[in-house]
């Protein structure tokens, strides 16, 4: 009876992700969320589209927490992107900034949204996407070489420089090819 | 009489001004209500290659678009590829006012570590739009 009882605890702390050390998410909001959907999603708003891809990648919204975003999107912030000017006409910027409040990791359905704002929940909002504790970790098996080593790679920050389908906002792993490592497989 | 007719047709139409867009026309007319008096190709094109160092990096224009207007350019840290700076390669160069002050405004203080003044942008839009 005891250990019995023991087992359902065990089994209850385990459903409500207390030991969830490695996982961003547990199980019961996994299974509570009924409009969950796979992946990030999907980049579908022109002028944001039009004015941060055309210097890089168009980050999908999903990929940072609200935080993050509130700290790269405004006037001061964008004069200074990284070392680049990207400042924006005042209209603009507040289009751009709805649209990614919108969709920011936090409001989104998709699993590795989710799994995102799980990850950057209650600590220091992370600038870049690169430090975000799950995309760490999702990467660190992936040897230097292959990076920042890799001429045609460079930094984890070109991601589509491997993930074949990251404008449709898939980042799994069978549509990851490294270019200069062919036969490279997880 | 009519042969020279059509011969007067065709050197009419292969000897067209310099390409030109409402937007580059507008934009020149701006400029010119700023002060400009006069454009200034060749220092337009002295100026595409001049090198500032900007946050410890040497940077111009062709830091980023290069000198052939003809081909793609690479942005210096990302890598994007930037469409030809030619409208004859990249046709929708130069046909929107917004677009245009929009890149003059952050390309300037990204290599030069300013804004262009109005005398600077004439130039180098009357430079590009003939390339």
């Amino acid at each position: 009876m005891q250990m019995k009882s023991k087992i359902a605890a065990l089994l209850i702390g385990l459903l409500l992700g207390s030991g969830s050390v490695v996982a961003e998410e547990n199980l019961l909001e996994a299974m509570f969320t009924p409009l969950r959907q796979k992946e990030v999603n999907p980049v579908n708003n022109k002028l944001y589209k039009d004015e941060c891809g055309s210097c890089h990648f168009a980050y999908q919204p999903g990929l940072l927490p609200p935080q993050s975003w509130e700290k790269l999107l405004n006037e001061k912030a964008l004069a200074d992107h990284f070392g680049e000017n990207a400042e924006l006409e005042k209209a603009d910027l507040a289009t751009i900034y709805d649209f990614v409040m919108a969709n920011a990791a936090d409001k989104s359905y998709y699993k590795r949204a989710r799994k995102i704002a799980n990850a950057t929940e209650g600590i220091e909002a992370p600038l870049r996407i690169t430090e975000v504790r799950y995309i760490k970790r999702k990467h660190h098996e992936i040897p230097d070489s292959m990076i920042k080593g890799n001429k045609d790679v460079k930094s984890l920050s070109y991601c589509d420089a491997c993930h074949t389908q990251a404008d449709k906002g898939v980042f799994d792993e069978d549509t990851v090819k490294i270019p200069n490592f062919p036969d490279w497989d997880d | 009489m009519k042969k020279s007719f059509v011969l007067f047709c065709f050197t009419a139409l292969f000897t067209t001004v310099a390409y030109a867009s409402p937007a580059s026309d507008s934009l020149l007319a701006k400029y010119k209500a700023e002060g400009v008096a006069k454009t200034d190709v060749a220092k337009a094109k002295k100026d595409w290659t001049a090198e500032v160092v900007v946050e410890g990096e040497k940077m111009s224009c062709a830091s980023c678009h290069g000198t052939d207007f003809s081909k793609s350019g690479k942005h210096h840290k990302t890598g994007k590829v930037i469409e030809a700076m030619s409208h004859k390669v990249t046709a929708d160069r130069y046909t929107e006012e917004k677009k245009i002050e929009k890149w003059f405004k952050r390309n300037c203080k990204d290599a030069w570590g300013r804004e262009c003044t109005a005398q600077e942008k004439a130039d180098f839009l009357t430079f590009l739009i003939a390339q």
